[in-house]
């Protein structure tokens, strides 16, 4: 048996195409129950977010399960396969299972390293578990990308840097005012990249906003919006001592802000730092207030740079994060091939060998009056003990063990558990 | 006794390593390590000063090496004191280092004979040697928050966001360490000059004798008067502030080893080699 994974993502699938695919909160739970009785598919899960659509199967045929699994996707959406076919992956065994603690790990996100998709494969994974269509196969495949994911996070740099420019200005504001509490931000215009880093100033917990627009109306909108207050555009000067953060963005074709305005608030502020966002083209902002001591400048351009660069370092982190990834995969291939009749039976015997050898070592010192005849009867003893006490669990497992599918994999599953086969800390699951 | 400064000073390579190590990984658990490590060396450090000032009856600064010990033993608590009330994990970079520069010189200089009992005790005396020490701790973490905020500063006008910027905190939280040191520090300092112009009065009566270790220590409390008038005042902050206080530090360096060292003066006794 193995795991299969089939799917589309927004590598190899437009929207278009995605959106054709995807399942709704109400659809997932019926298909993913159908899909987990479809043969040859013992186990199924569903995963279905804005940026890709990802089936995960256990099966006894590989081959026969993508195969099975492409089919009910055409047949459940209406396509004709050759339709979207293109566009999807299959991958089996090792492959299937790098390819899902990647796609957990945050590894094949559109922004790498973004923190939703975890909590996206845990929903999809608590429906599958609510429909039964997960078994023991899949409850440690997916737990296992979870703990995976959880590493990478922890011990790579992947989900630390600001990607999108509003957030690095937020980091920015942070790296100069520490906390941001007690602060105020002023927006000058207006705009979605403007209004995006005005939100998340106030989700840092910014005090308040002021906003200055050229039409009042404006204003007043945008601040009942952000719970701000409007100050007229002449009035920016004076708005300018009571403010902090200043992002602008307005369709002016010269400068809004000069630096001999920004050098006489600078006394009236005490010297307090400034940091304008200038997020307008052409420039609101005189980039010689940057010279200014106390000021900080920065343009879409320095944002743009500061962010291109925390994406090369993500891509970096996301290098050393496949290492954690591959380690993964290993431990779980590992475990997958002990689920059998056989590897099973023989570390049911070893374990109890190594128990039975051990407690004879530890007696024979007190038994040195014993001949060596009487010595290798106890051994005996003890090996026939350990034979009859092993003969039903084993006639068991052999019997179980020529059923297909689940039920095996259960009697499996659950007497590796019960004897602690597969060491300490990989049963807690 | 001196197993316990040696064992103290081990405390402090190791804590010390544990905190370039946390600036270099920025992991926590690696800062815990060595924050532990540097705070068993300082409270051995602390058993052998009160060992030694139990012994003789009065703090333990008499030599040049006796002093060195016990300016490392006083920038060790001042900086147990500013990580517990900032929680600046960076700065035991530049306090760790320099508590191991001020031991390993105190273990490089010989000792000198016990100095009169009598120079050394008093309440006045007392009070003029530690306002004194720990005041000059003080402000070298002030120039070190000072030169921590330089950098960062650069990083961010210069809009270079590398090594420094990730791992330094944020300039309003240096600028404000700066600023607490420089109080604490100045207020200490205005008390060391204080208690030792009532102690020349009792001993030489002379308040002031125009000694080269009198005259700079006033050019240095002067310095750092201004400086903190200028804060206080005018709202100088951050880059000036950070130069200035880099620049008392220089100053008290002089004041405490060159004046000692190059200059003759009747601060001599107490830090002869």
């Amino acid at each position: 048996m193995d795991v299969i994974l089939v799917g589309l993502n927004h590598k190899t699938a437009p929207v278009r195409l995605r959106e054709c695919l995807a399942f709704g909160a109400d659809d997932a739970g019926r298909a993913v129950a159908a899909l987990s009785s479809t043969p040859p598919l013992s186990e199924a899960l569903l995963l279905s977010t804005c940026n890709r659509v990802e089936v995960t199967a256990v099966t006894e045929d590989p081959a026969a399960g993508l195969a099975a699994v492409k089919e009910f996707l055409a047949r459940e959406k209406n396509l004709a396969l050759s339709d979207f076919d293109h566009a999807l992956y299959a991958h089996a065994g090792d492959d299937a299972v790098r390819h899902l603690f990647r796609v957990a790990a945050s590894l094949d996100s559109m922004v790498v390293g973004e923190p939703q998709i975890l909590g996206q494969i845990k929903e999809s994974y608590r429906l599958a578990a609510r429909e039964k269509a997960s078994g023991v196969i899949l409850n440690r495949l997916f737990h296992r990308s979870f703990s995976v994911a959880k590493r990478v996070r922890k011990e790579t740099g992947i989900g630390d840097r600001a990607v999108s420019v509003s957030y690095a200005a937020v980091e920015l504001a942070k790296k100069i005012f520490g906390d941001l509490a007690g602060n105020r931000a002023l927006l000058i215009g207006a705009g979605e990249m403007a209004e995006l880093a005005v939100e998340h100033l106030l989700r840092n917990r910014i005090s308040g906003v002021t906003v200055a627009n050229r039409t009042l109306a404006r204003a007043m909108a945008l601040a009942d919006r952000f719970g701000g207050e409007a100050v007229r555009f002449d009035e920016i000067a004076d708005a300018l001592s009571r403010s902090d953060v200043i992002i602008s963005s307005t369709g002016a074709p010269g400068l809004v802000l000069e630096k001999s305005q920004v050098k006489a608030v600078m006394r009236a502020r005490k010297n307090r730092p400034l940091f304008f966002i200038d997020i307008a083209v052409p420039r609101d902002i005189d980039p010689e207030i940057n010279r200014l001591d106390n000021c900080y400048v920065y343009d879409m351009d320095d944002l743009a740079t500061v962010v291109e660069r925390n994406r090369d370092e993500r891509m970096k982190e996301a290098h050393r994060a496949g290492r954690i990834v591959d380690e993964g995969v290993l431990r779980f291939r590992e475990w997958l091939s002990g689920l059998d009749v056989v590897p099973t039976i023989k570390a049911l015997r070893d374990k109890l060998e190594a128990i039975r050898v051990a407690e004879m070592k530890r007696t024979m010192p007190g038994l040195a009056h014993l001949s060596e005849a009487d010595l290798a009867a106890l051994d005996r003893m003890t090996q026939t003990m350990m034979n009859k006490a092993l003969h039903d669990p084993i006639q068991f497992l052999k019997q179980e063990g020529g059923h297909r599918g689940t039920r095996k994999r259960e009697a499996l599953n659950e007497t590796r558990q019960m004897f602690n086969l597969d060491g300490n800390g990989e049963n807690g699951e | 006794m001196d197993w316990l400064l040696k064992l103290s000073f081990l405390g402090y390579l190791a804590g010390s390593a544990g905190f370039a190590a946390y600036f270099a990984t920025n992991r926590q658990a690696v800062f815990r390590a060595g924050q532990g490590l540097f705070g068993a060396g300082a409270a051995l450090h602390t058993a052998f000063v009160l060992w030694a000032w139990a012994g003789a009856g009065y703090p333990p600064v008499n030599g040049l090496k006796e002093t060195l010990f016990f300016a490392a033993w006083a920038m060790a608590l001042a900086f147990e004191l500013v990580d517990l009330r900032y929680g600046l994990r960076v700065l035991g970079v530049v306090a760790g280092p320099a508590v191991i520069a001020l031991m390993a010189a105190g273990f490089l200089v010989p000792g000198t004979a016990p100095a009169d009992p009598q120079l050394l005790g008093g309440v006045w005396m007392l009070t003029h040697v530690m306002s004194l020490f720990f005041g000059y701790a003080a402000l070298f973490l002030a120039a070190g928050a000072g030169a921590l905020y330089l950098l960062q500063e650069r990083s961010i006008k210069r809009k270079s966001h590398g090594f420094f910027f990730r791992r330094l905190p944020s300039l309003d939280n240096l600028d404000r360490m700066n600023h607490g040191c420089l109080a604490v520090g100045f207020t200490l300092l205005t008390l060391g000059l204080i208690t030792g112009a009532v102690y020349a009065q009792a001993v030489w009566v002379r308040w002031w004798s125009w000694d080269p270790k009198e005259v700079w220590s006033a050019i240095t409390w002067l310095t750092y008067a201004a400086l903190l008038h200028e804060r206080l005042a005018v709202g100088w902050r951050g880059r000036r502030a950070a130069v200035l206080s880099i620049l008392g530090l220089v100053l008290i360096l002089f004041t405490f080893l060159g004046v000692n060292l190059l200059l003759e003066g009747h601060h001599g006794p107490f830090t002869r080699i």
